[in-house]
């Protein structure tokens, strides 16, 4: 049973603490629970799809068809995810200073609340595959005491999501104005750390060059198999052995994220120049109704 | 223009690959959600292509924290896990779905 519990907990923890922050960085969007639902839906039942196909997809492209579709997953989210931050860096002084002067969630950005819905959706069904599998493999071997095995799977999955939850809570005491920095922040490195993996992915197939199959070794600080290191690796990307393309991925994006935010920003404060003429408002900013 | 920019991060990821593989393919068998052998030799110094098969009727993962590998063997399946160079050592894996037997060490000569 802890066997199940430690399992499930920690791949739906890599998950959950994705979705957490989603929710942190969505905070004050009218609709953004639905969505976040919608991107947890879709990704179970992509998680139960991938599971089904397990075979199928292990099978194609001469064997490293698993690394291909992840990376190609994982690739997705990570530009959902730089739109989301562009989008942030145009709206989210905007969208802080509405969510203060209203008190309530205001209604803005339906595309980016889809971008994050698909992020949530990619992380569901990447870790939850994995669950499905281990689940479905305890449920035909019926001799190990599968209601025992399904308990433990039910309780981690219930603490990762309390952890989850918690770590969402946290954020939301950080105060209005410097919690979009915050999730900023955690959605480039949430990004640059997909992108490592992603490219550590399409190096273990064979399909790019390594460049050192592993830099250093620092798992005697901090290793990957513990609760901190698996907590790590969702959020930051860490890996105690990363290669030498999973380092450069993980700069490269991390380095485009920032340049692409400046950019945004820079395009907002234009724009913000140009629409000097709507003062009809209590609000203090110009309001753009779409997320366009 | 941002989204060029979007366009060209996504294509980094898209590359070639010097792969030279070394002739030999070492082999392993989940069997009974045990891998066999459970110790076993592999080249030291090149990229090489390990077989995991899986004879049992449920999935495993055949995942390695030294290694960095994590990779579902779907029953009765063959796949592939490519590796190296690796330095002369012991590296140990084991199966994610049932840690409790499926362990092993390859050993890099």
């Amino acid at each position: 049973m802890l066997a199940s519990l430690l399992i499930v907990f920690r791949e739906v923890l890599e998950a959950g603490l994705i979705v957490g922050i989603v929710l942190a960085a969505s905070a004050g969007v009218r609709g953004r629970g639905t969505w976040v639902a919608g991107g947890i839906a879709v990704g179970v039942l992509g998680a139960a799809l991938v599971a089904a196909f397990a075979g199928a997809l292990a099978g194609a492209l001469e064997g490293v068809g698993q690394e291909v579709f992840t990376a190609a997953i994982l690739s997705l989210a990570v530009c959902m995810l730089a739109w989301h931050n562009g989008w942030m860096a145009k709206h989210g002084r905007e969208l802080a200073a509405k969510m203060s002067a209203v008190g309530e969630a205001v209604k803005l950005g339906q595309k980016s609340l889809l971008a994050l819905a698909v992020v949530v959706a990619v992380a569901v069904l990447r870790e939850g595959s994995e669950v499905v599998l281990f689940l479905y493999g305890i449920a035909v071997a019926a001799k190990d005491g599968p209601l025992q095995l399904l308990a433990g799977g039910v309780i981690g999955l219930a603490l990762a999501a309390l952890v989850s939850y918690l770590l969402y809570r946290g954020l939301l005491a950080i105060p209005l104005r410097h919690l979009f920095t915050v999730t900023n922040w955690l959605i480039a490195l949430l990004a640059a750390g997909m992108a490592g993996q992603a490219a550590a992915l399409l190096a273990s197939a064979d399909i790019l060059p390594s460049w050192g199959p592993h830099l250093w070794d620092s798992s005697f600080i901090l290793r990957d198999e513990s609760w901190a290191g698996s907590a790590m690796h969702a959020l930051v990307g860490y890996s105690a052995r990363p290669s030498g393309v999973q380092l450069a991925a993980y700069g490269a994006t991390l380095l485009g994220l920032t340049a692409l935010t400046r950019l945004a920003a820079r395009g907002r404060s234009a724009a913000r120049g140009r629409s000097a003429e709507r003062p009809a408002s209590a609000v203090p900013v110009p309001s753009v109704p779409d997320g366009s | 223009m941002r989204n060029l920019m979007l366009a060209a991060a996504c294509l980094l990821l898209a590359g070639p690959a010097g792969p030279v593989l070394a002739e030999d393919q070492p082999h392993l068998t989940i069997k009974n959600h045990r891998f066999q052998p459970e110790r076993l030799e592999v080249p030291a110094g090149v990229k090489f292509k390990l077989m995991v098969k899986n004879e049992d009727d449920t999935a495993e993962e055949f995942e390695s924290f030294e290694l960095n590998r994590e990779k579902i063997v779907p029953p009765g399946q063959e796949i592939p896990v490519f590796l190296g160079p690796l330095d002369k050592g012991e590296y140990k894996f084991f199966g994610d779905f049932h840690q409790d037997t499926a362990q092993g060490v390859l050993i890099a000569k």
